[in-house]
C-alpha cells in the first residue's frame, strides 16, 4: 500500500510539499503508478516557480509526466543525486528521492492533507 | 524464436589490427595528388576512426549470426497490430534492384530516365484512383513525414486565404502519437477529443471545437481501435462547415483498399503508408514511403518537384518530366525525389494485384482479423463488440487475477514462436493487446496463435510465475529497460579509458 | 457474391478455408464484413487499375521501365551529394536476408537482438566518424537530418535564426526552410547575421565540392549558437572529424557508404551530437543493457523523447530510422575498416584531381572556383552546361547536376579508373570542339 505521511501537504497532481523546509517531491502513489523512474528534468537553482505551473518532467521507460509546483517561489536547491540515481524517487519518494527545495514567495493554496489526498487516489 | 543462438560479440570485439576485407583499386593516375600535400594539417584526420578491422568471412558470419537473432515476417507470424506485417513479395525486391533503377543517378536528365518517371506517374494515378484524391506527391519518406507535409499544406491553405487564426488541430485520444507530434511540428496547437461508447470519434466533442480556430481534424479510418468510423461524413460536414480541413491518416487503408475511398468520405488530404497497405518490407524500421494526396483545391500546395506527363504527337507515346510546383507550394520536404526504391516495390505490388486483387486483399485482411477475434474471445474479448476491420483491439485484463499483465502474455507468445501483438496501444484501452493477423497468414497459423493464447492463459492459472519468467526460448531474456535508460550506454568504446569525450 | 477462392497472388487460402472462417463468423460472404461502412461509401466494383499481372508478365513490364532509364548505363561522373560508388557483393547478400528485411521496429527486444546490435554498432561507427559522443539510429536522409538538427538547435537555444555558410546544398537549405517556417525560423547568411542565431550550418565538402575550413567558419559564430556541420561521411578517413573542429551537431547523407543510387532514395540521415543534447535528439536510439540473467542485451532507449510517448511535445514526429539502410552502411564500413575508408578517400581525391587537370586543359573549360581546395568533386565552368550534359550522355558519360547555365558538377569516385577519366576528357574535348566548329 502507498504511504501518505502526515508531515507534508499534497497536490491533486501527486506532488508533495514540506512547509518546514520548502522541499518538493512526488508521492509514493505517483512513483508506484509511474513505475521505474529513469529521468527527472528539474529547473536550475535560482529559477522562479509559479504555483500550479509545470516546473519539470519525470520520465519512466514508457511515460513522461509534468511536475506541478505546489507553491510559488525561487528554487533554492536541486537534488543532483537524481541525475545518476533517478531510482531514488522509487525507493524513497519522501526521503532521498526529493526533487527540489524552494524559498516560497507566498502561502501554498489548494493543497490537500494526507487524508484528503488518500481519499483522492483511492477514489473513496 | 525457438532456437537460442549463442551471443554474438560486437563487430568491434572481433577486430584485430591489420585485418581487412574489401580491397580497393590501386591509385592508377600519374603523379597522384595527395591531401597531405595540399591541405593544412589541421584539416586532416589526426586519428583514424575506430572502425572494425575484420576479414570478409568474419563480416559475413557476424551479420548472418545477427540476422538469426531476429524475428521477421519471413520466419514467423507477426500479428503486430497497426503495423501490417504481411508477406513482402520477393519479386518486388528483385525488381527494385534492377540496374535501370538501382543504378540510376538522381541527376540523370529526364529524357534518360523515362522509365522511372513513367513508373512514378503511373503510381500517382493508381493512388489517386484508390483514394479518390486528385493529386499526389511521392516525396515523403515515411508516414510521419507525410503527416508533417499534410499539416504544412493545411497551414499554407489557411494562410493563403488570410485565415491565420486557424491554429488548432483536433486529434482523437486514440490517435497514433505521430498525429499530435506532426501537427505540433507544423506549428499547430493540438486538442484531443474523446472516443464514444461504440469506439468512434466523439462527434459532440468535435462539434465543440468546430469554430474559427479549427485548422484541421486528423482521423484514421478504420481508426486505431480497428473500427470503421461510420459517422465519418458527419465529422466531415462539421469540420467543413467550420472552415477546417479533414486529414486522413492512411495507416489503416489496408482494411478498405479497393472497397472505399477517403475522398468519398469527405477527406481533403491524406497520407498513405506504402510499407503497410502496399506491402513494401519494413526493413527493421524503415525505409518506408508516405505519399500525400490532396483534392484539387489543395493541389497548389503540394511539395515539389512533381512528375508531369506530356503527350507529344511527334514521338511515340507520352514524355515525362520533373516540374517545379507553383509559388503556393509548401516547398521542398527532402532532397531529390523520394524513396524511389520503395515506390518501385509498391508499384509492382499494385500491378500484381490489380483492382480486383486489392479488393480481395482488404476482404481477406478483415476476414482474418474477425476470425482471430472470434477465436480469442474466450480469453481476450475485443474492446468493442462489433465487426472489426483489419485488426482487433482486445482487453488484456484476463490475466490480472493472476497478477500478470498484457506484457507477460506478449513475452510468453515469443516463446511459442509468435511475434507479440502491439501492447498498450491505443492508450484508451486498459491492458490493450492489438492483433493484426493480415491477409497473408494461412488459416492454421491464425488458429495456432489463438491456441497459444489459450495455452498461456491456462498456464497463468496454474503457474503464473512461469508466465512471468517468459521468454526463456529467445536469444536473450527480458531486458531491463529501466537500467538501460537510467545510465545510457549508446556506443562501444575501445577501452574504459576512452569513455570520456570521443576522440 | 464474391468468389470464395482468392485470385490475388499473395493470399494463402483455399476456397474451403474462406468458407470455414465465414461459417465460424456466421457470415454469408466477405462482403458482409463491410456492413459497418455506409452503403453509399462502398465501391460496387473494383477500382480500374488495369489487369493483374502474373509474375512473369510483371517482371517483363517493370523490366521494360527499368530498361528505359538509359542514364543508368552511362559511366557516372555525376555528384551533387549522391555518388556512384562500388557496392560490395557482401552488402547486398547480407542486407537481402529476410530476417533483416522483413522485421519491424525492435519493440520486442528479446526477438530483435539482431536489429538492435546492428543499430548499436552503427551508432558507434557514426560517433567515431563524426567525433561526437552520441549518435542516433538514423533519420530519413541527409537533408531532413539537417532540418532536424536546426530545429533541435532552435529548441535548445530558444533562438530563431539559422545562419548558412555559403555553399550549403540548395535543396538541403530549402528543406530546412520548409521545416522551419512553422517554427518561426529565419534563414540568414553567415555574414551580417543578427544576434538571434540558433545554429550556424556548414557543409563539408560544400555543394561545389570545396573543402571548407570548418574550424574557422564555426569560430565566427555568435556566442551561444550551435555549430551544425553537414559532412560527406566518405571523406572522413582523410578529413578531420567535424566534432573535433568545434561542431556541436554533425549530420550526413549516408548514401555514399554502401547505398545504391536508386534515383534518390531510400537513403539515410546520420546524426551525432554533444552529450548535453542527448535528450533533445530526434528519433530512435539504441542502448546497451542487460537481460534478466545479466547477459548483455540491446534495447531502444530514451523513448520518452519520442512521439509515441510525448505526442505533441515530442522532440520530433519521426518514427523510422531507415534501419535497413543503416544495416547496409554498417556492413559497408565493416568491410572497409579504418584503412579502407582512408584509401577510399585518397583514391577519389587523386583521381578527381587528375580529372580536373585533364578537363581544364580543354579550351573553354575551367574550374568554376579557381584555387579552392576540393575533394572528389568540383564545379566546372563550361560554355553551355545543359547542352554539354546532353552531348556527354550521347557519348556515354553522365555528368552533373547542372548548377546554372555555365556550371556543372563532376564527381570522381573510386569506381572510375584512369581509362574512364581519360575517356571523359577526350569525349568532352570532342563535344566542345564539334560544338565550336
Amino acid at each position: 500500500m502507498a504511504e501518505f505521511p502526515r508531515d507534508v501537504a499534497y497536490t491533486p497532481e501527486h506532488e508533495w510539499y514540506r512547509v518546514q523546509d520548502g522541499t518538493i517531491g512526488v508521492t509514493d502513489h505517483a512513483q508506484r503508478s509511474l513505475g521505474d523512474v529513469v529521468y527527472v528534468e528539474l529547473p536550475a537553482v535560482g529559477a522562479v516557480l509559479e504555483a500550479g505551473r509545470p516546473f519539470g518532467t519525470i520520465e519512466s521507460v514508457k511515460s513522461v509526466s509534468d511536475l506541478f509546483a505546489p507553491v510559488g517561489g525561487r528554487v533554492a536547491a536541486v537534488n543532483t543525486a537524481l541525475a545518476d540515481e533517478p531510482e531514488r524517487v522509487n525507493r524513497e519518494p519522501y526521503g532521498g528521492g526529493w526533487l527540489i527545495r524552494v524559498d516560497p514567495s507566498g502561502e501554498p493554496a489548494g493543497l490537500l492533507d494526507a487524508d484528503a489526498y488518500r481519499r483522492l487516489v483511492e477514489g473513496t | 524464436m525457438p532456437v537460442p543462438d549463442a551471443p554474438e560479440p560486437l563487430i568491434f570485439e572481433r577486430s584485430r589490427p591489420g585485418r581487412r576485407a574489401l580491397r580497393l583499386p590501386e591509385i592508377d593516375v600519374p603523379e597522384p595528388s595527395r591531401p597531405e600535400d595540399d591541405l593544412p594539417s589541421g584539416w586532416l584526420r589526426a586519428r583514424p576512426p575506430a572502425l572494425p578491422e575484420v576479414g570478409e568471412p568474419e563480416v559475413v558470419r557476424h551479420f548472418t549470426r545477427l540476422s538469426r537473432r531476429n524475428f521477421a515476417v519471413d520466419t514467423g507470424m507477426y500479428p503486430l497490430g497497426s503495423c501490417t506485417m504481411k508477406y513482402n513479395p520477393k519479386i518486388n525486391d528483385t525488381l527494385a534492384g534492377l540496374d535501370g533503377f538501382a543504378g540510376l543517378h538522381p541527376s540523370a536528365p529526364d529524357a534518360l530516365a523515362q522509365g522511372a518517371l513513367a513508373l512514378l506517374w503511373e503510381l500517382e494515378q493508381d493512388l489517386c484512383r484508390l483514394t479518390g484524391m486528385d493529386a499526389f506527391s511521392l516525396q515523403p519518406a515515411a508516414g510521419a513525414h507525410g503527416e508533417l507535409v499534410g499539416m504544412l499544406i493545411a497551414s499554407a491553405y489557411h494562410r493563403a486565404r488570410g485565415d491565420s487564426a486557424r491554429r488548432r488541430v483536433v486529434v482523437p485520444d486514440a490517435a497514433h502519437g505521430t498525429n499530435p507530434a506532426s501537427a505540433a511540428m507544423a506549428g499547430f496547437e493540438v486538442v484531443e477529443v474523446g472516443t464514444d461508447a461504440r469506439g468512434g470519434i466523439d462527434l459532440e466533442q468535435v462539434r465543440a471545437h468546430a469554430d474559427g480556430r479549427l485548422a484541421a481534424l486528423m482521423l484514421t479510418n478504420p481508426n486505431t481501435l480497428g473500427l470503421f468510423e461510420g459517422e465519418v461524413r458527419e465529422v466531415a460536414q462539421v469540420v467543413h462547415q467550420a472552415g477546417g480541413l479533414l486529414y486522413y491518416d492512411g495507416a489503416n487503408l489496408n482494411a478498405i483498399v479497393g472497397r472505399a475511398r477517403p475522398a468519398d468520405m469527405g477527406f481533403d488530404v491524406c497520407h498513405l503508408n506504402l510499407h503497410k497497405t502496399f506491402s513494401t518490407p519494413h526493413g527493421m524500421g524503415g525505409p518506408g514511403a508516405g505519399p500525400v494526396g490532396v483534392t484539387r483545391r489543395l493541389s497548389p500546395y503540394l511539395p515539389g518537384p512533381l512528375v508531369r506527363r506530356r503527350d507529344v504527337p511527334a514521338v511515340a507515346g507520352p514524355r515525362y518530366a520533373w516540374d517545379d510546383p507553383g509559388p503556393e507550394s509548401i516547398g521542398r520536404v527532402r532532397a531529390l525525389h523520394g524513396n524511389f526504391g520503395v515506390l518501385v516495390r509498391a508499384y509492382a505490388y499494385i500491378r500484381a494485384n490489380g483492382g480486383s486483387g486489392l479488393r480481395e486483399v482488404s476482404g481477406h485482411a478483415v476476414l482474418a482479423a474477425n476470425y482471430l477475434a472470434a477465436l480469442l474471445r474466450p480469453w481476450l474479448p475485443a474492446s468493442h463488440d462489433r465487426i472489426c476491420m483489419h485488426e482487433v483491439v482486445t482487453d488484456g485484463r484476463a490475466l490480472a487475477p493472476h497478477g500478470l499483465r498484457a506484457l507477460d502474455l506478449c513475452k510468453a507468445l515469443l516463446d511459442r514462436g509468435f511475434h507479440a501483438p502491439t501492447m498498450y496501444f491505443p492508450l484508451i484501452v486498459p491492458e490493450a493487446l492489438m492483433f493484426e493477423p493480415t491477409e497473408t497468414e494461412p488459416r492454421e497459423a491464425i488458429e495456432a496463435l489463438a491456441a497459444a493464447v489459450g495455452e498461456i492463459v491456462a498456464l497463468a492459472e496454474r503457474d503464473p510465475e512461469a508466465v512471468r519468467q517468459a521468454p526463456t526460448q529467445t536469444p536473450v531474456g527480458r531486458v531491463d529497460e529501466a537500467s538501460a535508460a537510467r545510465r545510457p550506454v549508446l556506443r562501444w568504446y575501445p577501452s574504459e579509458g576512452d569513455r570520456a569525450p570521443e576522440g | 457474391m464474391e468468389e470464395l477462392g482468392p485470385r490475388a497472388p499473395y493470399l494463402p487460402h483455399a476456397p474451403g478455408d474462406v468458407a470455414a472462417m465465414l461459417a465460424r463468423l456466421g457470415l454469408p460472404d466477405v462482403e458482409a464484413l463491410f456492413s459497418e461502412l455506409p452503403e453509399d461509401l462502398r465501391l460496387s466494383a473494383p477500382v480500374d487499375l488495369g489487369p493483374a499481372l502474373d509474375e512473369a508478365s510483371l517482371a517483363r513490364r517493370v523490366g521494360q521501365l527499368a530498361g528505359a532509364n538509359t542514364a543508368a548505363g552511362l559511366i557516372c561522373f555525376a555528384g551533387g551529394g549522391v555518388y556512384d560508388r562500388y557496392l560490395p557483393a557482401v552488402v547486398q547478400a547480407l542486407a537481402q536476408r529476410g530476417e533483416f528485411l522483413t522485421a519491424y521496429t525492435p519493440y520486442q527486444p528479446e526477438v530483435s537482438q539482431g536489429t538492435l546490435q546492428v543499430t548499436f554498432e552503427f551508432q558507434t561507427m557514426v560517433s567515431e566518424l563524426f567525433g561526437l559522443p552520441v549518435a542516433t539510429a538514423g533519420l530519413y536522409d541527409g537533408s531532413t537530418a539537417l532540418a532536424e538538427a536546426v530545429l533541435m538547435s532552435r529548441a535548445a537555444t530558444g533562438r530563431r535564426g539559422v545562419a548558412f555558410a555559403s555553399g550549403v546544398h540548395p535543396q538541403w537549405r530549402a528543406v530546412v526552410e520548409t521545416y522551419g517556417q512553422a517554427q518561426g525560423l529565419v534563414a540568414l547568411d553567415l555574414d551580417g547575421h543578427a544576434d538571434d542565431v540558433a545554429a550556424v550550418v556548414v557543409q563539408q565538402p560544400d555543394y561545389f565540392g570545396r573543402i571548407v575550413d570548418v574550424e574557422a567558419l564555426l569560430a565566427r559564430r555568435p556566442a551561444g549558437a550551435l555549430g551544425v556541420v553537414a559532412v560527406d561521411p566518405s571523406t572522413l578517413g582523410v578529413l578531420e572529424a567535424p566534432g573535433r573542429q568545434g561542431a556541436d551537431v554533425v549530420v550526413a547523407e549516408g548514401q555514399p557508404l554502401g547505398l545504391p543510387l536508386a534515383y534518390g532514395g531510400p537513403y539515410l540521415g546520420l546524426m551525432a551530437a554533444r552529450d548535453d543534447l542527448l535528450r533533445r535528439l530526434p528519433g530512435r536510439i539504441c542502448g546497451q543493457g542487460r537481460d534478466a540473467a545479466g547477459q548483455r542485451a540491446f534495447v531502444l532507449t530514451l523513448q520518452a523523447r519520442e512521439q509515441h510517448i510525448r505526442r505533441a511535445r515530442a522532440t520530433s514526429n519521426v518514427c523510422t530510422n531507415q534501419a535497413w539502410c543503416a544495416l547496409a552502411v554498417t556492413i559497408y564500413l565493416s568491410l572497409l575498416g579504418p584503412r579502407g575508408l582512408a584509401e577510399l578517400g585518397r583514391l577519389g581525391y587523386a583521381r578527381a584531381h587528375y580529372a580536373a587537370g585533364l578537363l581544364t586543359r580543354i579550351p573553354g573549360v575551367r574550374l568554376a572556383i579557381a584555387g579552392a581546395p576540393f575533394f572528389h568533386e568540383f564545379a566546372l565552368r563550361v560554355p553551355e552546361a545543359e547542352s554539354l550534359q546532353a552531348a556527354m550522355a550521347a557519348a556515354g558519360f553522365l555528368v552533373g547536376p547542372v548548377i546554372d547555365r555555365h556550371t556543372l558538377l563532376i564527381a570522381v569516385t573510386e569506381r572510375r579508373d584512369r581509362g574512364e577519366i581519360d575517356g571523359l576528357a577526350a569525349a568532352m574535348g570532342k563535344v566542345l570542339r564539334d560544338a565550336g566548329a
